[in-house]
């Protein structure tokens, strides 16, 4: 039994067990510590529509700028539109993605990097978990959302609302 | 064992009396049920029954207090003269003015107790047995000075009264630093009253260093304008007596303090109106509106006019000493200082609120029932304790004339 | 029974205790011809911040009781304390807000305010653009189709929680303090209603139970805390206590989360990593009514 134990072969082995779950364990952690700086819930996708790739991925990419009938009739384009159309942010060769003015591919659950290209003090203080509604654990973990949640990419100004009915008056009835 | 005997035998004259006499009792009682069963609503649905609200969180009760603790300090107005520099004329009158402070101070403990939310609750607030928050707070500081002048009152008119009776001379060396110590607490009352308006940072018409100065003022008006008016009723119905020049005195004295509190007013209107800050807007609200809004501009211009042709009055010695002007006078300044205290001080505050709104503040039909019960019940008190001090200084009530009956009658 | 356990106990009977008990007797013998063993104890109660434990814990079971039988569910009431090394702090982005009122009435939910007479902890103030931050020319009744309405803004006002509060100072019995979290409360059970705080609040951030407070069954929100959100009597005062009963769970108050702007933010002052201090540090940053050093601890923002 006690030369089992004193094998040197055994003892090798066993320091490099070590080093290897230690550095699994570290390398585990930054992973977690880069998924806990923004950790979002899956961006705001609609199943009939993505993956893109299910109508785009063959079709012919048309860069015309044009009332879009048939298919996102919906969208109309109120976002610096005199500048943009579609493949500004859309990535022509892989339709389910997103690319950056520099044409690096950005995924739709990280599409924050993309607005944040322009709206770099927003992006800024959306990391500051200033803009964007707070949700979560004030001391604890906190949950961001996608600009996409709350702003239509394609026409992000903020839509009026119907406010809630104004207090009653003190005096009045209901 | 003596004074119970006191007690005893004024508790006599008070139950009887001219037919008269009952008759303004039954209609006390009549005003005290009716305001009761309004206090019964109130006590059931809550201050709901009122009209004030959020934005006007103070109306008529507290109104009425402040004019009361005014009334109900200025009986040292008569203290100081009469004790101090040993005034004859009006020595005689002193007693009458701290019977009404008493009474005063009973109505003004009436209507704190009805404004509050919950009167259950009303020993918290009391010395030992809730806890004060003393000395951040100065309606707790309030609360001490008022019962501090209200048992001292008590206890200084009880004791007069009851050595009259006996017709014992008076211990000098006891009674003399009491009725100093009325004094100061006679103007702290109304004071520390001012100051717990005047500590509102956040409420910029009462926030001004003039306020205590401005309530001392007007209540050396409104105390002795009450005094006169019910010594004129006293003179008319019963075995009361006083002299025209104390009577005159007192005017005269009334006329100085009007001057310094229509003075303090007009201080106060020039700093707003010249700096014309976003504060004048309370100022606005109470003499020209704000915006739609103009419920209380009768009432501004009301008390202003009636204070200052009642100041006149008083200041003309041809009027002051006319019986008919000076009575009016009297009316007037009454009627001057409670649209002061009661409308032109308190809603002005409130109005617009702090978050610029305004709430038009009427007295609830409760409110004004409630406050009528309490007059009643101030009047009830004034009327018997009244009776008794008659009895003693005018009427020949004491020990020995009673003896003497007993053994006639026997 | 009760009383004569809880104030003639014979291990204490000093002065003071003597005193408080004879008072309390004479209304005390009029409560129990209603033979209502509970209404004599509240009526005795004394402050929160003097009971001892045991006596919190005693309370808190008759209130879960009473709440359970009134409301139909299982009521909690809790006492937490505040987490040690916190102070709060909130901010508004003024550049942010829409005026959709959804804030007051998610805090209404939250905090079981009275539905009739209606109570509002949050006020939204809309004002003109032209003229700034403006109180005098603010229109709190505001009723648009849709917000924001052309050329305002809005400021929506709730206790501000000031380090240096009028209101405590003011009220004449204790009943109301500043816990060391910064969150300013009331005791219901030791108010008097004298109305005070409101007088002295230059925010209009308190607000009085002028009725019997009413919060229908299906509408009261269970999880509550002693100091905040439980079930109001008529007759008292109270205010917003960032939701107290979240926020001592580490959660944020039902304000910020429910506003769809996210115009609300809130967080410990004390940690230099948390958004408030973000805020404070990079942003501008306005503090109503600053002359009258209240100090408030509710900070309003420009966020671009």
């Amino acid at each position: 039994m006690n030369k089992f134990w004193f094998k040197p072969g055994l003892i090798v082995l066993f320091f490099v067990l070590i080093l290897f779950s230690s550095l699994l364990v570290i390398g585990q952690q930054t992973a977690d510590k880069d998924k806990m700086q923004i950790q979002v819930p899956p961006p705001p996708l609609n199943e009939d529509t993505f993956p893109c790739s299910m109508c785009h991925g063959d079709m012919e990419t048309n860069p015309e700028r044009r009332e879009l009938v048939d298919f996102h009739e919906n969208i109309v384009l109120k976002h610096d539109e005199e500048n943009r159309w579609c493949m500004a942010c859309h990535d022509d060769k892989n339709r389910d993605m997103l690319h950056s003015a520099s044409g690096e591919l950005i995924d739709f659950s990280e599409s924050y990097k993309l607005c944040g290209q322009c709206h770099g003090p927003k992006l800024k203080d959306w990391e500051a978990g200033i803009h964007g509604r707070r949700t979560g654990q004030w001391n604890g973990e906190k949950k961001y959302l996608l600009c996409a949640h709350c702003h239509n990419p394609h026409s992000p100004k903020f839509p009026h609302l119907k406010p809630e009915p104004a207090p009653i008056k003190p005096g009045k009835k209901k | 064992m003596k004074f119970i005997r006191f007690l005893k035998e004024s508790f006599q004259i008070v139950i009887k009396g001219s037919p008269r006499y009952y008759t303004w009792l039954a209609f006390l009682f009549i005003l005290i049920v009716w305001g009761a069963s309004g206090y019964i609503q109130q006590l059931k649905h809550g201050l709901l029954v009122t009209n004030m609200r959020d934005p006007v969180s103070w109306g008529f009760y507290i109104g009425n207090f402040t004019f009361l603790v005014g009334v109900a300090a200025a009986a040292i107005l008569l203290v100081i003269p009469a004790y101090i520099y040993n005034w004859k004329p009006i020595k005689e009158v002193v007693l009458f003015g701290e019977l009404l402070a008493i009474c005063a101070m009973i109505m003004v403990i009436l209507f704190v107790i009805v404004d509050i939310g919950n009167p259950t609750r009303l020993w918290h607030m009391m010395p030992f047995l809730g806890k004060l928050n003393i000395p951040q707070s100065l309606l707790a500081w309030d609360t001490v000075t008022l019962l501090g002048y209200f048992i001292l009152n008590c206890f200084i008119v009880g004791y007069l009264l009851n050595s009259l009776f006996y017709k014992k001379e008076y211990n000098k060396k006891l009674l003399t630093p009491l009725i100093l110590l009325s004094v100061p607490v006679a103007i702290s009352i109304h004071t520390v009253t001012a100051f717990i308006y005047n500590g509102f940072a956040g409420r910029p018409y009462w926030n001004s260093a003039l306020l205590a100065p401005k309530f001392l003022a007007s209540a050396f008006c409104s105390g002795p304008a009450v005094l006169l008016i019910l010594f004129q009723i006293l003179k008319k119905t019963t075995n009361f007596e006083i002299k025209d020049e104390a009577i005159w005195k007192i005017a005269e004295l009334m006329a100085y303090a009007m001057f310094i509190n229509l003075f303090f007013f007009f201080a106060e209107v020039f700093k707003e109106i010249y700096s014309n800050t976003e504060h004048v807007v309370h100022l606005k609200y109470l003499f020209v509106g704000v915006g739609e809004n103009k419920d209380i501009v009768f009432y501004g211009w009301a008390s202003l006019i009636i204070s200052i042709v009642a100041f006149l009055l008083f200041l003309i010695p041809k009027t002051r000493k006319n019986p008919i002007t000076l009575n009016i006078g009297a009316v007037l300044i009454w009627f001057g200082v409670y649209i002061e205290k009661g409308i032109a001080l308190l809603i002005p505050g409130f109005t617009p609120d702090t978050m610029g709104q305004v709430y038009i503040y009427r007295p609830s039909i409760t409110e004004i029932k409630i406050a009528t019960a309490i007059f009643a019940i101030g009047f009830l008190i004034f009327t018997v304790v009244t009776k008794i001090a008659i009895a003693i200084n005018f009427e020949g009530f004491n020990i020995d004339t009673l003896k003497r009956k007993k053994a006639t009658s026997a | 029974m009760s009383i004569q356990k809880t104030t003639f106990s014979p291990k204490k009977v000093d002065r003071r205790s003597f005193l408080k008990a004879a008072a309390a007797t004479s209304s005390a013998a009029a409560l129990a011809a209603c033979g209502d063993k509970a209404a004599i104890e509240e009526f005795l109660q004394r402050d929160f911040r003097s009971l001892s434990k045991e006596k919190i814990a005693k309370i808190i079971e008759r209130l879960e009781a009473e709440y359970a039988q009134k409301y139909g569910k299982a009521f909690t009431v809790s006492t937490k304390e505040p987490i040690p090394e916190t102070f709060f702090g909130y901010a508004l982005d003024l550049s942010r807000c829409i005026g959709c009122r959804k804030c007051v009435y998610a805090c209404v939910d939250e905090n079981n305010q009275s539905r009739d007479p209606q109570l509002h902890w949050i006020q939204v103030l809309e004002m003109e653009k032209e003229k700034g931050v403006d109180f005098i020319d603010a229109n709190l009744y505001y009723d648009h189709e849709e917000v924001p309405h052309e050329g305002h803004f809005y400021v929506p006002i709730a206790c501000q929680h000031c380090k240096n509060p009028p209101c405590v100072k003011s009220c004449p019995v204790g009943a109301t303090w500043t816990d060391s979290d910064g969150i300013v409360v009331i005791d219901y059970n030791w108010c008097i209603g004298c109305r005070c705080c409101m007088a002295a609040c230059p925010y209009g951030a308190r607000h009085f139970n002028w009725g019997r407070p009413t919060l229908p069954a299906e509408d009261a929100n269970p999880n509550t805390h002693y100091l905040g959100n439980r079930p109001r009597m008529k007759g008292v005062v109270e205010k917003c206590t960032w939701c107290i009963q979240r926020v001592r769970e580490g959660r944020y108050p039902a304000c910020v989360e429910a506003c769809p702007v996210g115009a609300r933010k809130f967080g410990n002052l004390l940690d230099k990593d948390s958004e408030i201090r973000y805020i404070l540090e990079n942003k501008r940053v306005l503090i109503l009514r600053e002359v009258l050093n209240t100090q408030p601890k509710f900070y309003y923002f420009y966020s671009t």
